[in-house]
């Protein structure tokens, strides 16, 4: 039986292609996964993202237990409502999971990670939590629902669904979230576009997907969600990293504290590993499409695609992939595809931020 | 979307029409895009290939997947559609006016072990359960 989430209804409604995604009965598309994509970069859409878990960490120290156990530093995160993004690390250096950190007060940490690593995730936390602060409590919150509003107008058609949230979230800067009533806002999303996480009260969701539907925010699937993020150049977990691969091999060195005295779990592993590995934007130059697991051929030896498709917004194949670090950005690859070699060039993503294309070839 | 009765049709979701001339213009069915998606690239088989019937000779790829497209009966590839080509959501249009490829038979009559509209439409009916 597949988990679903408060939404499932309206998805049918809206005449959803529905598909089991890692256990949930998700939308993959509404009818063109190509249309959704567009109208998030130009206009405004919307994601049913509740199943993705959110964890509350409550308690005196909650900060400290987080410096263990997150390799970035949620010393970070002085502005109450400002978010974190961090890889959670094994002792081996490999991620965990890839998350997001909110702070609401030093005994309140709001933690939201993937869905397909939820069960892991907790069962991990859960082990630390026990081992290194048991007086701290870990609350999934399963009665939450999450809708992401993303898009150049979709701050101002939620401030038109939600009266009152204009003068709550007006000033809130990008990662950083604040509270009205049972609402909880965020300034964040998965898209490269402006925009906000809403989590609400499960039984609310629905009331809230058809109060933005009615202000013509349009409901967009996973196919979308994969392509937007793909341009924005953000991590997918299991494709771009995983628990085998260091976060400094996988494009989230930015996000990885080596500066300060800290230690956390995977830090030593990190600082005695070499960095071999890199991930790179390519960009296909020849016809045809880039997909996840294609061999990158390079002067400095191979490489692989972790995320690869076609980018709706460039209306050209794009790709992350994990290669040599001596390969600059700029240079021409090749990439084997069903036994022909295609000429990639290496750029330096995020491939589109905004709806215009940023990407760095030199 | 309705199975056309005048064309012949694949498990692995090609159809095939013998045209007035005796060529077979070939592409894939409504079914086919519709479980693939917004396509994105069309790679057909080259002029004056040799196909045996079953054999790998195009693709077709989806914002989702890539997908290969099997020769529906032997022949030999006498025409490739371009404008599908530089246009490939048109298969997501109508994906029986956007056809692929033509072959030159080698013995027409092999279209008659592939399937009509019905036993096509029991295939599209199983999947669907």
């Amino acid at each position: 039986m597949l988990k679903q989430t408060p939404l499932n209804a309206a998805h049918r409604t809206a005449g959803a292609k529905m598909v089991d995604f890692g256990g949930w009965d998700m939308p993959l598309h509404y009818g063109s996964q190509l249309e959704e994509h567009h109208k998030v970069r130009n206009d405004s859409g919307m994601f049913d993202v509740s199943h993705m878990q959110v964890v509350d960490l409550a308690g005196a120290g909650s900060r400290d237990f987080l410096k263990q156990m997150m390799a970035n530093n949620v010393d970070k995160l002085t502005l109450r409502g400002k978010a974190l993004y961090s890889c959670m690390l094994n002792e081996q250096g490999g991620v965990i999971d890839d998350l997001i950190i909110y702070f609401m007060r030093e005994d309140w940490f709001r933690i939201v990670v993937n869905a397909g690593t939820a069960d892991k995730d907790l069962a991990w936390m859960e082990a630390q939590r026990a081992k290194l602060a048991p007086t701290l409590t870990l609350t999934p919150r399963r009665d939450l629902a999450m809708i992401a509003v993303q898009g150049p107008n979709a701050r101002a058609k939620l401030w038109a669904a939600m009266p009152g949230s204009q003068e709550i979230s007006a000033n809130l800067k990008p990662f950083q979230a604040t509270e009205m009533g049972t609402m909880f806002i965020a300034r964040t999303g998965y898209t490269g576009e402006d925009g906000f996480e809403v989590m609400v009260p499960a039984k609310a969701a629905p009331f809230l997907w058809q109060t933005l539907l009615e202000q013509g925010v349009a409901p967009i699937g996973l196919g979308a969600r994969d392509t937007l993020r793909l341009e924005a150049g953000m991590n997918l977990y299991g494709q771009d990293m995983d628990e085998t691969v260091s976060p400094l091999e996988s494009g989230l060195a930015w996000t990885v504290d080596l500066t300060s005295p800290r230690d956390f779990i995977g830090k030593q592993a990190l600082t005695s590993q070499p960095v071999a590995r890199q991930l790179a934007g390519l960009l296909l130059l020849d016809k045809g499409v880039l997909r996840s697991h294609q061999k990158v051929i390079t002067a400095h030896g191979e490489g692989e695609i972790t995320s690869g498709g076609f980018g709706p917004t460039l209306n050209q194949s794009i790709a992350l992939a994990r290669i040599p670090t001596a390969v600059a950005t700029g240079t021409t690859v090749q990439v084997e595809i069903r036994g022909k070699l295609l000429n990639a060039q290496v750029v330096r993503y995020p491939f589109v931020r905004n709806g215009k294309a940023c990407y760095k070839n030199a | 979307m309705t199975i056309p009765a005048d064309l012949k049709y694949t498990k692995s979701h090609e159809w095939a029409r013998l045209e007035a001339d005796g060529s077979v213009t070939v592409g894939i069915t409504h079914h086919a895009q519709d479980l693939l998606g917004d396509m994105v690239f069309v790679e057909n088989p080259v002029l004056g290939r040799k196909l045996t019937q079953g054999e790998e000779c195009a693709v077709v790829e989806s914002v989702k997947a890539a997908s290969d497209v099997y020769a529906p009966i032997a022949g030999e590839v006498i025409a490739a559609n371009a404008d599908v080509e530089g246009a490939p959501e048109a298969i997501n249009q109508d994906a029986y006016a956007a056809w692929m490829f033509k072959l030159k038979p080698d013995n027409a009559a092999d279209l008659g072990s592939l399937l009509d509209a019905a036993a096509y439409q029991a295939i599209v009916d199983s999947e669907a359960h």
